[in-house]
């Protein structure tokens, strides 16, 4: 009777689910296209927002334009294609008197703390060409300082093109903040199209 | 010489008129086939080329005309280009016998359903010299697998048109129309209706048709037994294969819908040919971009194992009826 079921029975439940399958392609036959028409058309902010495009820096909610970063690295170690680069930021350096300020202070026998070196990094690079937008970085960050952006419209003809400093976008991204009407692309390019 | 030439001028122009029709149809359904696909996946389709892209076949047709036609090394060349004519000329032929409508015929010939089998099998044979003469292995694997499909698939497939024949005891396409003539309840899908289904399965395998596409398996075999060939060398094969599409569709809709006649007495004609030829066709294209590709041998054991008991156990009943 087995054998019956896997030899007869089930190659009729198996053509039935052909006939499934024609069911769904034809359902979204008749569905509206989903498809933007680029040039002519562009996306609406709404949906760009679940857009993960290429990796950018948040800011402090404070002060937008510098990030939360805290330079520990982890981005860099954990990035499986190498496309980071950053460099700490080194302690600043003193002037001469306060140099001779803290010799007489040691001298004295007081303890005394070096000025430490502040933990927002001073560069930020990224090279698009390189990231697979695995968000690894995005993951692995301590401070949450890391995302996806929803830039859509990059575009470069060069490898040089592609590589960036988050750190001067995300400069630029405060100051157009404070601008009151935020422009995006997606806007400019809908008002060219209205031009 | 008289009788000969008002025998030869209708011929004439019935193959130009089916030449006419043949390119008019592969132009119409490559468009046709890409927009149903766009649609299916929720994207438009050839969108850029005149209006929502009615020009892009028109377009791919002149690029594949202005390439280069390139010979592979060692290759043997006369069979090389045999092989694309070979494909695509008996398609021509094929178009002859299909009744439109009762006068709207190429040539009433009483062997019409054995002429259109014995020449779509021409098919194999151009498959096999494209791959043999290819001098590629790619070329020789597709080609094997192209040619054990077709003659496979061409088994059931005669089996179930012999049911009908044995029905109507004639092998005329026109005779089996009209002992189809009068309301819908007449048509042999009702009468036949697992000859019906074996047809579609097998018209599938035959044209080499997705899901049973094996002959090309551009991701397997490197597009099989046509790697080797550039602009109208693969175009020929192209349109041959839209040909077949339609020839079947066109005999599947004889043999079991009916041909020209409509669904009620009275209002029979060519479009209703027609709007059954291309229903079946979207059938063939709505199958394509729903099932996923089967594996060689899943396509073998559907053809042996089910598809041939199957037919035969349904010609023995049909001519067990027949007799009783």
């Amino acid at each position: 009777m087995g054998k019956f079921k896997e030899n007869v029975i089930q190659p009729l439940i198996d053509c039935w689910s052909l006939i499934v399958g024609l069911k769904i392609t034809g359902k979204y036959f008749c569905k509206p296209l989903v498809t933007v028409h680029y040039p002519r058309q562009v996306i609406d902010d709404e949906n760009l927002e679940t857009y993960g495009g290429h990796v950018e820096l948040i800011g402090k909610p404070k002060d937008p334009a510098t990030p939360k970063c805290i330079s520990c690295m982890m981005c860099v170690t954990n990035c499986p294609s190498k496309c980071l680069t950053v460099v700490k930021s080194k302690p600043p350096k003193l002037t001469a008197e306060e140099e001779a300020a803290m010799k007489a202070a040691e001298e004295a026998g007081e303890k005394v703390s070096k000025p430490k070196a502040p933990k927002n990094p001073a560069k930020f690079l990224y090279d698009y060409s390189l990231c697979s937008l695995c968000g690894t970085c995005i993951e692995n960050c301590p401070a949450k300082s890391l995302k996806f952006s929803n830039n859509i419209y990059w575009v470069a003809t060069s490898r040089k093109e592609m590589k960036i400093d988050l750190l001067a976008r995300l400069k630029e991204q405060a100051t157009e903040l404070s601008a009151p009407v935020p422009k995006t692309e997606a806007v400019s390019a809908a008002a060219e199209k209205e031009a | 010489m008289n009788a000969f030439l008002s025998n030869l001028i209708p011929l004439i122009i019935a193959a130009v008129a089916a030449m006419i029709w043949l390119g008019l149809n592969a132009l119409v359904w490559v468009y046709c086939e890409r927009k149903f696909a766009g649609h299916i996946q929720r994207r438009p389709g050839p969108f850029e080329v005149g209006p929502h892209g009615v020009l892009q076949p028109l377009i791919d047709g002149l690029k594949l005309m202005g390439k280069q036609l390139l010979t592979p090394d060692n290759a043997d060349a006369v069979l090389y280009w045999l092989a694309p004519l070979l494909s695509m000329l008996p398609v021509l032929l094929l178009f002859l016998p299909i009744p439109y409508g009762p006068v709207l015929i190429g040539m009433d010939v009483n062997l019409a359903l054995l002429l259109i089998l014995a020449f779509s099998s021409f098919n194999g044979l151009a498959v096999i010299l494209a791959g043999w003469a290819s001098n590629n292995k790619w070329g020789v694997l597709g080609a094997a697998r192209a040619v054990s499909q077709t003659v496979a698939y061409e088994i059931p497939l005669l089996l179930t048109v012999l049911t009908v024949s044995f029905m109507t005891g004639s092998l005329s396409l026109l005779d089996i129309t009209h002992m189809q003539d009068g309301h819908i309840g007449n048509w042999f899908i009702w009468k036949q209706p697992l000859a019906f289904i074996i047809f579609i399965i097998a018209m599938f395998g035959e044209t080499n048709r997705a899901p049973f596409d094996l002959a090309e398996a551009e991701s397997e075999l490197t597009a099989g037994f046509h790697t080797e060939y550039s602009s109208m060398g693969f175009g020929l094969f192209f349109m041959a294969e839209y040909g077949y599409m339609v020839v079947m569709c066109s005999v599947c809709s004889v043999l079991f819908l009916g041909g020209f006649n409509g669904p009620f007495p009275g209002i029979e004609g060519w479009w209703w040919m027609l709007i059954k030829t291309y229903a079946l066709l979207t059938l063939m294209v709505w199958a394509r971009w729903t099932f996923p590709r089967v594996r060689f041998d899943q396509l073998l054991n559907i053809n042996w194992k089910w598809l041939l008991p199957l037919a035969t156990a349904n010609l023995l009943a049909t001519a067990l009826i027949m007799k009783l």
